[in-house]
């Protein structure tokens, strides 16, 4: 008899993967990049497919495929989730004090640096005509 | 930057300025500027003079190496004083312009 082709192991391979490539488009927008509870939800639902599908795959070998590749896929969806914790909860907190940063009652450091369109800008400059400024570091594009 | 870029005109209405920092070069910053459509000025530090100044830096974190600027926000008033300060613990999470706006609030409740 022909075994039974094993879905869940398959789709929730699929759905583990696509829940680590989705952080690129999920990592433009505050509410899923502060915390990756969008990535966390697609390995939530990858993980239960392919447990579905091993124990399919193990209980009722007779009737559906899957021991060996299932558990290929499992090892590879786990190291897959692995990756993405240790770059999401380790690497990404991995960021200098900077306790010498001027700090609230103190003096900004003064600037002139070149905008997108090689013109000097300065701090005073953008003072002069503004209430406030909101000076944003930020990592580069590169 | 995406979304102060979003709030760009609740910032200008208040009188203030946005200002992003990198030590990307200024071609970058101009290829960037038009295809994520920023109109805000973004700065160029390619030596990393001033983010070392602010003390914001993140040796060895950029690619092959390369020293660049840690994410921070600052709220610096008319007179050059720092009134507001975000040093992010986590590279994913940063200022939101809610934030700064809030903080705009705190700074004088009563005036534009």
């Amino acid at each position: 008899m022909k075994r039974r082709w094993n879905w869940p192991i398959w789709v929730g391979f699929v759905v583990v993967v696509a829940g680590l490539f989705s952080y690129g488009f999920f990592a433009r927008f505050p509410t899923t990049r502060d915390f990756p509870w969008a990535n966390l939800l697609l390995f939530g639902i990858g993980a239960a497919l392919l447990i579905v599908g091993l124990f399919r795959a193990f209980g009722r070998p007779q009737v559906y495929r899957g021991k060996i590749f299932g558990s290929i896929f499992t090892a590879i969806a786990v190291l897959v989730v692995a990756f993405f914790s240790y770059g999401i909860f380790y690497v990404v907190r991995q960021v200098p004090a900077s306790a010498g940063a001027p700090r609230i009652g103190q003096k900004a450091p003064d600037f002139i640096l070149l905008d997108q369109n090689k013109k000097p800008i300065g701090l005073g400059d953008l003072l002069s005509d503004s209430r406030a400024v909101a000076l944003i570091f930020y990592r580069g594009f590169w | 930057m995406r979304s102060f870029q979003q709030r760009l005109p609740e910032f200008e209405a208040r009188g203030v300025r946005v200002v992003g920092i990198s030590v990307d070069p200024p071609e970058v910053n101009r290829r960037q500027s038009q295809k994520l459509g920023y109109t805000f000025p973004l700065l160029s530090d390619p030596n990393a003079k001033i983010i070392r100044r602010y003390d914001v830096l993140h040796p060895g974190a950029g690619p092959k190496g390369a020293d660049i600027a840690r994410p921070a926000e600052f709220l610096i008033d008319s007179n050059g004083v720092v009134r507001w300060v975000n040093l992010t613990e986590n590279i994913a999470v940063r200022a939101r312009p809610e934030q700064v706006l809030e903080a705009l609030n705190q700074l004088s409740p009563a005036g534009q």
